[in-house]
């Protein structure tokens, strides 16, 4: 029996959702903010004045995909 | 244990993005460069004074794509390992190589090819500055649209499952999915704000490099997550059963 559960071929155990929960909530948060700055800031909305965020990674925003002027 | 995987993510994430952005210098700019001075040559041909440089297009083509691509890389790495982290375990029996492949095609198929087609990568001098809210807000709600459409075809294949075989769930699956596109696609606005007498070549070889750059970061996240994640868990189901088994 422990031969067979010390296999590698072992089945995948599923890490617990409670976990799992507290990084997804922070971290996609943080993650989620990233791409939001690279991808629409200071073109549909803007948290900063001016638009030297959204020139800057202007190449890159056009092409990754995000709508621009 | 989900800190360390969301760390490997980002890291992943980040040489996916240094590959891409090689990808994005080599086959992305040249197109860039033909679509701005298109934009040029029309301001100039209705008189416009010429647009004031605020970054420099030799920033904006070295630093600033840069800084773009590898945030977007160390990011979609990072959220990709999150998603990963909930799926581990819970698609079959499928390993952490399978799992994190099998994440990577569909979720690039769910956030880049299918909202494509819709909303397509557009260059510059391509798209209204007023609509751009508007347009923001469109391809956005495609993606959120896609993303759920896809989780729940995954929840229905996993219910099939049993019933059907694998081969045979997975295709009503995605058939669903491909359902729930045709009737988005047909119910949101259509968006064609290319010019008249914009090069179709230089459109078509902008999408191609568009897709090309999310193909190189999807392609190395599945690929290269899956590798640097399978000892951990290796170690960790073992250990696991042998306490369960002890």
């Amino acid at each position: 029996m422990s031969d067979i559960a010390l296999s590698p071929g072992a089945a995948p155990v599923a890490i617990p959702v409670r976990e799992i929960l507290p990084w997804a909530i922070f971290g996609g948060l943080l993650l989620l903010l990233a791409i939001y700055f690279i991808g629409a800031e200071e073109g549909a909305t803007s948290l900063i004045r001016g638009m030297y965020v959204h020139e800057f990674v202007h190449d890159g925003r056009h092409l990754l995909g995000f709508p621009c002027h | 244990m989900v800190g360390k995987l969301l760390l490997r993510g980002m890291l992943v994430g980040l040489i996916a993005g240094i590959l891409a952005f090689a990808f994005a210098r080599v086959y992305g700019e040249p197109q860039v460069d033909k679509a701005i001075a298109f934009e040029e040559q029309k301001a100039q041909a209705a008189g416009e004074a010429p647009e004031e440089e605020i970054v420099s297009r030799t920033t904006q083509a070295g630093i600033g794509l840069a800084t773009g691509v590898l945030v977007y890389g160390a990011a979609l790495g990072g959220i990709f390992s999150l998603v990963f982290a909930f799926a581990y375990g819970r698609l079959g029996s499928l390993g952490p190589r399978g799992t994190s492949a099998l994440l990577a095609v569909l979720g690039f198929v769910a956030v880049i090819v299918i909202p494509g087609l819709k909303y397509p990568a557009n260059p510059p001098a391509v798209g209204n500055p007023e609509t751009i809210g508007y347009r923001t807000e469109l391809f956005f709600i495609m993606i959120l649209v896609s993303v759920a459409a896809m989780v729940a075809a995954v929840g229905l294949a996993q219910r099939l499952w049993k019933q059907l075989g694998a081969w045979n769930a997975a295709i009503v699956a995605a058939l669903a999915y491909l359902v729930v596109f045709a009737l988005v696609k047909a119910a949101l606005p259509n968006i064609n704000e290319v010019p008249e007498d914009f090069s179709a070549m230089v459109l078509w070889q902008f999408r191609v490099a568009s897709l090309g750059i999310q193909l190189v970061l999807w392609a190395v996240i599945g690929l290269a997550f899956g590798a640097v994640v399978e000892r951990q868990l290796a170690t960790r189901s073992q250990g696991g059963l042998a306490r369960r088994y002890a």
